[in-house]
Protein backbone atom coordinates (compact mmCIF):
# COMPACT_ATOMS: atom_id res chain seq x y z
CA UNK A 1 0.00 0.00 0.00
CA UNK A 2 1.05 3.68 -0.81
CA UNK A 3 2.91 4.50 2.27
CA UNK A 4 1.69 8.59 1.65
CA UNK A 5 -1.85 8.37 -0.26
CA UNK A 6 -2.49 12.21 0.42
CA UNK A 7 0.80 12.89 -2.67
CA UNK A 8 -1.45 10.86 -4.56
CA UNK A 9 -5.02 12.30 -3.31
CA UNK A 10 -4.12 15.93 -2.84
CA UNK A 11 -3.57 16.27 -6.94
CA UNK A 12 -7.81 15.42 -7.22
CA UNK A 13 -8.85 17.82 -4.19
CA UNK A 14 -8.95 15.26 -1.84
CA UNK A 15 -7.54 15.47 1.89
CA UNK A 16 -7.01 12.96 3.79
CA UNK A 17 -6.62 13.63 7.97
CA UNK A 18 -7.87 12.52 11.59
CA UNK A 19 -10.37 13.33 13.46
CA UNK A 20 -7.52 14.12 15.59
CA UNK A 21 -5.39 16.34 13.31
CA UNK A 22 -8.23 18.02 12.53
CA UNK A 23 -9.44 18.86 15.77
CA UNK A 24 -5.65 19.99 16.89
CA UNK A 25 -5.73 22.36 13.36
CA UNK A 26 -9.14 23.79 14.75
CA UNK A 27 -7.84 24.23 18.37
CA UNK A 28 -4.42 26.01 17.95
CA UNK A 29 -5.63 28.20 15.25
CA UNK A 30 -8.56 29.76 17.51
CA UNK A 31 -6.32 30.45 20.38
CA UNK A 32 -8.52 33.41 22.81
CA UNK A 33 -6.52 35.05 24.98
CA UNK A 34 -7.73 36.23 28.31
CA UNK A 35 -7.26 40.47 27.90
CA UNK A 36 -5.39 41.75 30.81
CA UNK A 37 -2.16 42.92 31.27
CA UNK A 38 0.56 43.69 33.76
CA UNK A 39 3.08 46.01 32.88
CA UNK A 40 5.21 47.38 30.02
CA UNK A 41 5.24 43.82 28.21
CA UNK A 42 1.43 44.14 28.10
CA UNK A 43 2.40 47.24 25.82
CA UNK A 44 3.88 44.66 23.00
CA UNK A 45 1.23 42.45 23.52
CA UNK A 46 -1.24 45.25 22.23
CA UNK A 47 1.32 45.82 19.64
CA UNK A 48 1.50 42.62 18.39
CA UNK A 49 -2.18 41.83 18.66
CA UNK A 50 -2.76 45.46 16.30
CA UNK A 51 -2.27 45.86 12.44
CA UNK A 52 1.35 46.53 12.17
CA UNK A 53 2.48 42.60 13.52
CA UNK A 54 -1.49 41.53 13.80
CA UNK A 55 -1.72 38.59 15.41
CA UNK A 56 -5.03 37.58 13.86
CA UNK A 57 -2.95 36.24 11.04
CA UNK A 58 -2.54 33.08 13.74
CA UNK A 59 -5.62 33.25 15.10
CA UNK A 60 -5.31 34.83 18.50
CA UNK A 61 -6.70 38.05 17.84
CA UNK A 62 -10.21 37.50 19.88
CA UNK A 63 -9.08 38.81 23.51
CA UNK A 64 -11.52 37.94 26.13
CA UNK A 65 -12.93 39.63 28.72
CA UNK A 66 -13.66 37.20 30.62
CA UNK A 67 -11.93 33.86 31.42
CA UNK A 68 -14.74 32.10 30.88
CA UNK A 69 -14.35 32.97 27.11
CA UNK A 70 -10.52 32.38 27.19
CA UNK A 71 -8.13 29.45 25.97
CA UNK A 72 -4.59 30.94 26.50
CA UNK A 73 -3.49 33.37 29.82
CA UNK A 74 -0.62 35.72 28.75
CA UNK A 75 0.88 36.97 31.61
CA UNK A 76 2.07 39.94 30.52
CA UNK A 77 4.36 41.34 32.89
CA UNK A 78 5.45 41.87 36.49
CA UNK A 79 3.35 39.85 39.02
CA UNK A 80 2.96 41.53 42.37
CA UNK A 81 2.14 39.46 45.28
CA UNK A 82 -0.45 41.68 45.66
CA UNK A 83 -1.77 41.14 42.40
CA UNK A 84 -0.95 37.20 42.32
CA UNK A 85 -3.93 35.21 43.68
CA UNK A 86 -5.96 37.21 41.43
CA UNK A 87 -3.99 35.98 38.63
CA UNK A 88 -3.92 31.96 40.12
CA UNK A 89 -7.75 32.78 40.92
CA UNK A 90 -8.68 33.97 36.67
CA UNK A 91 -6.75 31.06 35.46
CA UNK A 92 -8.95 28.57 37.62
CA UNK A 93 -11.97 30.25 36.16
CA UNK A 94 -10.66 29.41 32.69
CA UNK A 95 -12.05 26.13 31.00
CA UNK A 96 -10.06 23.43 30.04
CA UNK A 97 -8.22 23.17 27.84
CA UNK A 98 -6.19 26.19 28.67
CA UNK A 99 -2.38 27.15 28.27
CA UNK A 100 -0.21 29.52 29.54
CA UNK A 101 2.77 32.05 28.28
CA UNK A 102 4.93 33.32 30.53
CA UNK A 103 5.66 36.78 28.77
CA UNK A 104 9.24 38.56 30.09
CA UNK A 105 11.82 38.62 32.32
CA UNK A 106 9.22 39.44 34.75
CA UNK A 107 6.81 36.89 34.53
CA UNK A 108 9.16 34.37 34.01
CA UNK A 109 11.03 34.55 37.55
CA UNK A 110 10.87 38.44 38.45
CA UNK A 111 13.33 39.97 36.35
CA UNK A 112 15.41 43.37 37.57
CA UNK A 113 12.83 43.86 40.05
CA UNK A 114 13.17 39.94 41.60
CA UNK A 115 14.40 40.88 45.03
CA UNK A 116 11.74 43.78 45.43
CA UNK A 117 9.27 43.43 48.77
CA UNK A 118 6.33 42.67 46.63
CA UNK A 119 7.71 41.21 43.04
CA UNK A 120 6.63 37.69 42.30
CA UNK A 121 9.28 35.55 41.89
CA UNK A 122 7.96 33.66 38.44
CA UNK A 123 4.17 33.15 37.88
CA UNK A 124 5.16 29.31 37.44
CA UNK A 125 5.10 29.35 41.20
CA UNK A 126 1.34 28.83 41.22
CA UNK A 127 0.55 27.86 37.55
CA UNK A 128 1.78 25.85 35.18
CA UNK A 129 3.34 27.51 32.26
CA UNK A 130 3.36 26.20 28.60
CA UNK A 131 5.83 28.60 27.33
CA UNK A 132 8.47 31.06 28.71
CA UNK A 133 9.06 33.84 26.03
CA UNK A 134 12.18 35.67 27.46
CA UNK A 135 12.88 39.47 26.93
CA UNK A 136 12.48 43.00 28.50
CA UNK A 137 10.48 43.45 26.90
CA UNK A 138 9.93 40.77 24.36
CA UNK A 139 9.27 42.34 20.97
CA UNK A 140 5.94 41.31 19.44
CA UNK A 141 7.72 38.70 17.41
CA UNK A 142 8.83 37.20 20.28
CA UNK A 143 5.63 37.03 20.98
CA UNK A 144 4.39 35.77 18.00
CA UNK A 145 7.25 33.21 17.91
CA UNK A 146 6.17 31.78 21.78
CA UNK A 147 2.39 31.69 19.89
CA UNK A 148 3.57 29.28 17.24
CA UNK A 149 5.48 27.38 19.71
CA UNK A 150 2.61 27.34 21.63
CA UNK A 151 0.66 26.27 18.33
CA UNK A 152 3.15 23.09 17.86
CA UNK A 153 2.88 21.98 21.27
CA UNK A 154 -1.49 22.02 20.76
CA UNK A 155 -0.79 19.99 16.69
CA UNK A 156 1.31 17.58 19.06
CA UNK A 157 -1.94 16.97 21.31
CA UNK A 158 -3.43 13.87 22.04
CA UNK A 159 -7.32 13.37 22.42
CA UNK A 160 -7.45 10.70 24.33
CA UNK A 161 -3.85 9.22 25.19
CA UNK A 162 -1.41 9.84 27.88
CA UNK A 163 -0.71 13.61 26.81
CA UNK A 164 -4.05 14.51 25.98
CA UNK A 165 -5.06 18.34 26.62
CA UNK A 166 -6.69 18.10 30.10
CA UNK A 167 -3.59 18.38 32.14
CA UNK A 168 -5.27 16.32 35.54
CA UNK A 169 -7.14 13.45 36.17
CA UNK A 170 -11.13 13.60 36.04
CA UNK A 171 -11.35 12.95 39.79
CA UNK A 172 -9.27 16.54 40.73
CA UNK A 173 -10.94 19.57 40.84
CA UNK A 174 -8.82 21.28 38.27
CA UNK A 175 -7.97 24.09 40.77
CA UNK A 176 -4.43 25.35 41.87
CA UNK A 177 -4.15 26.65 44.81
CA UNK A 178 -4.45 30.40 45.48
CA UNK A 179 -1.59 31.51 47.47
CA UNK A 180 -2.93 33.71 50.73
CA UNK A 181 -1.79 37.15 52.12
CA UNK A 182 1.04 36.22 54.87
CA UNK A 183 2.53 38.67 57.52
CA UNK A 184 5.64 39.68 55.06
CA UNK A 185 5.04 37.06 52.06
CA UNK A 186 2.37 35.01 50.47
CA UNK A 187 1.95 31.52 52.23
CA UNK A 188 0.15 28.56 50.73
CA UNK A 189 1.37 25.48 48.70
CA UNK A 190 3.46 26.20 45.22
CA UNK A 191 4.63 24.24 42.28
CA UNK A 192 7.83 24.68 42.68
CA UNK A 193 10.49 26.20 44.88
CA UNK A 194 11.75 29.81 43.86
CA UNK A 195 15.28 29.42 42.70
CA UNK A 196 18.01 31.58 44.54
CA UNK A 197 21.18 33.16 42.63
CA UNK A 198 23.26 30.96 45.25
CA UNK A 199 21.33 27.77 44.25
CA UNK A 200 22.28 28.65 40.29
CA UNK A 201 25.63 29.19 40.53
CA UNK B 1 6.96 84.28 43.03
CA UNK B 2 7.81 85.11 46.75
CA UNK B 3 11.36 83.73 47.32
CA UNK B 4 11.10 80.89 50.44
CA UNK B 5 12.76 83.21 52.84
CA UNK B 6 9.58 85.80 51.94
CA UNK B 7 7.23 83.48 52.34
CA UNK B 8 8.83 82.32 55.41
CA UNK B 9 8.46 86.61 56.70
CA UNK B 10 5.14 85.78 55.70
CA UNK B 11 3.63 83.04 57.96
CA UNK B 12 5.70 84.09 60.68
CA UNK B 13 3.82 87.54 60.72
CA UNK B 14 1.04 85.58 60.32
CA UNK B 15 1.40 83.14 63.01
CA UNK B 16 3.25 84.28 65.65
CA UNK B 17 5.15 82.03 67.66
CA UNK B 18 4.97 79.45 65.15
CA UNK B 19 8.40 78.50 64.63
CA UNK B 20 8.95 77.85 60.39
CA UNK B 21 12.74 76.89 59.63
CA UNK B 22 14.60 77.31 56.29
CA UNK B 23 16.12 74.23 55.49
CA UNK B 24 18.65 74.75 52.75
CA UNK B 25 19.61 72.76 49.66
CA UNK B 26 23.29 72.45 48.97
CA UNK B 27 22.62 70.33 45.56
CA UNK B 28 23.05 71.73 42.19
CA UNK B 29 19.24 72.33 42.56
CA UNK B 30 19.99 75.02 45.07
CA UNK B 31 15.55 74.84 46.14
CA UNK B 32 15.26 75.70 49.83
CA UNK B 33 12.22 74.17 51.83
CA UNK B 34 10.63 75.00 55.05
CA UNK B 35 9.95 73.12 58.07
CA UNK B 36 7.01 73.38 59.81
CA UNK B 37 6.17 72.53 62.78
CA UNK B 38 3.30 69.62 63.01
CA UNK B 39 1.11 70.75 65.75
CA UNK B 40 -0.04 74.23 63.56
CA UNK B 41 1.26 72.67 60.15
CA UNK B 42 -2.43 72.49 58.97
CA UNK B 43 -3.48 75.87 59.50
CA UNK B 44 -0.40 77.34 57.59
CA UNK B 45 -1.07 75.21 54.95
CA UNK B 46 -4.86 76.59 54.73
CA UNK B 47 -2.68 79.64 55.14
CA UNK B 48 -0.31 78.79 52.15
CA UNK B 49 -3.68 77.92 49.58
CA UNK B 50 -5.65 80.97 50.90
CA UNK B 51 -2.97 84.23 51.06
CA UNK B 52 -4.08 85.61 48.47
CA UNK B 53 0.05 86.53 47.49
CA UNK B 54 0.80 82.73 47.69
CA UNK B 55 -2.40 80.51 46.90
CA UNK B 56 -0.61 77.48 46.70
CA UNK B 57 -4.00 75.80 45.66
CA UNK B 58 -2.43 72.38 44.25
CA UNK B 59 -0.14 69.73 45.86
CA UNK B 60 1.29 68.37 43.39
CA UNK B 61 3.37 65.58 45.21
CA UNK B 62 3.43 64.31 48.56
CA UNK B 63 6.44 61.55 49.58
CA UNK B 64 8.26 60.47 52.75
CA UNK B 65 11.88 60.64 53.48
CA UNK B 66 13.55 58.10 56.39
CA UNK B 67 16.11 59.47 58.47
CA UNK B 68 17.89 57.43 59.81
CA UNK B 69 20.22 58.58 62.41
CA UNK B 70 23.29 60.18 61.73
CA UNK B 71 26.19 62.56 61.96
CA UNK B 72 27.16 65.89 61.10
CA UNK B 73 29.77 67.56 60.32
CA UNK B 74 30.83 70.47 62.84
CA UNK B 75 29.81 73.76 62.11
CA UNK B 76 32.47 75.87 62.49
CA UNK B 77 32.76 77.13 66.48
CA UNK B 78 31.30 73.50 67.28
CA UNK B 79 33.98 71.04 68.77
CA UNK B 80 32.62 67.52 66.96
CA UNK B 81 30.25 66.14 64.84
CA UNK B 82 26.80 66.00 65.90
CA UNK B 83 24.49 63.33 66.05
CA UNK B 84 21.13 63.78 64.95
CA UNK B 85 18.44 61.53 65.63
CA UNK B 86 16.02 59.39 63.48
CA UNK B 87 13.08 60.81 62.26
CA UNK B 88 10.38 60.04 59.26
CA UNK B 89 9.91 63.00 57.08
CA UNK B 90 6.92 64.13 54.78
CA UNK B 91 7.92 66.45 51.55
CA UNK B 92 5.11 67.83 50.07
CA UNK B 93 5.08 69.75 46.50
CA UNK B 94 3.00 72.87 46.30
CA UNK B 95 2.41 74.82 42.98
CA UNK B 96 -0.02 77.39 42.43
CA UNK B 97 -2.14 77.01 39.43
CA UNK B 98 -4.12 80.29 39.82
CA UNK B 99 -0.88 83.04 40.03
CA UNK B 100 1.04 80.14 38.03
CA UNK B 101 3.95 79.68 40.26
CA UNK B 102 6.03 76.97 42.12
CA UNK B 103 7.48 74.68 43.14
CA UNK B 104 7.64 75.32 47.27
CA UNK B 105 8.92 72.16 49.25
CA UNK B 106 7.45 72.25 52.48
CA UNK B 107 8.78 69.46 55.07
CA UNK B 108 7.31 68.08 58.25
CA UNK B 109 8.69 65.96 60.56
CA UNK B 110 8.37 63.14 63.13
CA UNK B 111 9.49 62.84 66.21
CA UNK B 112 11.39 59.83 65.90
CA UNK B 113 10.77 56.56 64.38
CA UNK B 114 9.17 54.30 66.54
CA UNK B 115 6.59 55.73 68.77
CA UNK B 116 6.08 59.38 67.46
CA UNK B 117 5.19 58.86 63.97
CA UNK B 118 2.42 60.98 63.75
CA UNK B 119 1.60 64.05 61.62
CA UNK B 120 -0.94 66.13 60.68
CA UNK B 121 -2.75 65.04 57.64
CA UNK B 122 -2.72 67.88 54.42
CA UNK B 123 -5.74 66.01 53.05
CA UNK B 124 -8.47 68.40 54.57
CA UNK B 125 -6.53 71.12 52.75
CA UNK B 126 -5.47 69.57 49.22
CA UNK B 127 -7.94 66.59 48.52
CA UNK B 128 -4.86 65.31 46.09
CA UNK B 129 -2.31 64.36 49.44
CA UNK B 130 -5.28 61.55 50.20
CA UNK B 131 -3.44 58.07 48.46
CA UNK B 132 -0.18 59.79 48.37
CA UNK B 133 -0.39 60.02 52.12
CA UNK B 134 -2.15 56.49 52.12
CA UNK B 135 1.09 55.29 50.26
CA UNK B 136 3.70 57.27 52.78
CA UNK B 137 1.40 55.83 55.73
CA UNK B 138 1.71 51.99 53.93
CA UNK B 139 5.61 52.16 52.99
CA UNK B 140 7.20 54.07 55.39
CA UNK B 141 5.03 54.15 58.87
CA UNK B 142 3.75 57.91 59.33
CA UNK B 143 0.46 57.81 60.68
CA UNK B 144 -1.61 60.80 59.21
CA UNK B 145 -3.57 62.37 62.18
CA UNK B 146 -7.11 63.31 60.72
CA UNK B 147 -6.88 61.50 56.97
CA UNK B 148 -9.97 60.69 56.14
CA UNK B 149 -9.21 56.93 54.90
CA UNK B 150 -5.73 55.84 56.28
CA UNK B 151 -5.41 52.11 54.54
CA UNK B 152 -2.42 50.72 53.57
CA UNK B 153 -2.57 51.22 50.04
CA UNK B 154 0.05 49.62 47.57
CA UNK B 155 0.83 46.34 50.47
CA UNK B 156 -2.13 44.28 52.06
CA UNK B 157 -3.90 45.04 54.75
CA UNK B 158 -2.20 42.46 57.24
CA UNK B 159 1.07 42.77 56.11
CA UNK B 160 4.10 43.79 58.43
CA UNK B 161 6.58 46.32 58.79
CA UNK B 162 6.98 48.97 56.41
CA UNK B 163 9.18 48.48 53.09
CA UNK B 164 10.46 51.92 52.47
CA UNK B 165 12.52 52.26 55.33
CA UNK B 166 15.86 51.93 55.30
CA UNK B 167 16.59 49.06 58.03
CA UNK B 168 13.58 47.44 56.62
CA UNK B 169 15.06 43.56 55.49
CA UNK B 170 12.16 41.34 53.18
CA UNK B 171 11.50 38.22 55.26
CA UNK B 172 13.70 35.80 53.68
CA UNK B 173 11.66 32.67 52.31
CA UNK B 174 12.11 29.79 54.38
CA UNK B 175 11.34 27.80 51.63
CA UNK B 176 13.63 28.81 49.24
CA UNK B 177 17.69 26.93 48.50
CA UNK B 178 20.23 28.12 50.36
Amino acid sequence: MNPHPQNDLSPHGIVLTTIEDLYNWGRKNSLWPLQFGLACCAIEMIAASMARFDMARFGAEVFRPSPRQADLMIVSGTVTKKMAPQVVRLFNQMPEPKYVIAMGACAICGGPFRDGYNVLQGIDLYIPVDVYIPGCPPRPEALLEGLIHLQEKIARQRLAAPGCPTRLPESASGEFPVPQFGAHDLVGPRLRQPRTPDANS
Amino acid sequence: MPTPEQIKERIAAAFPGAPVELVPNGSPAGQPSLLLEPGRARDIARFLRDDPELRFDYASNVTGVDWPERLEKPKPGEPAARKTPAFLEAVYHLYSMALGHGPLVIRLRTGDRAAHVTLPSLTPVWRSCEFQEREIFDLFGIIFDGHPDLRRLLMWDNFAGHPMRKDYAPARDPEAEP
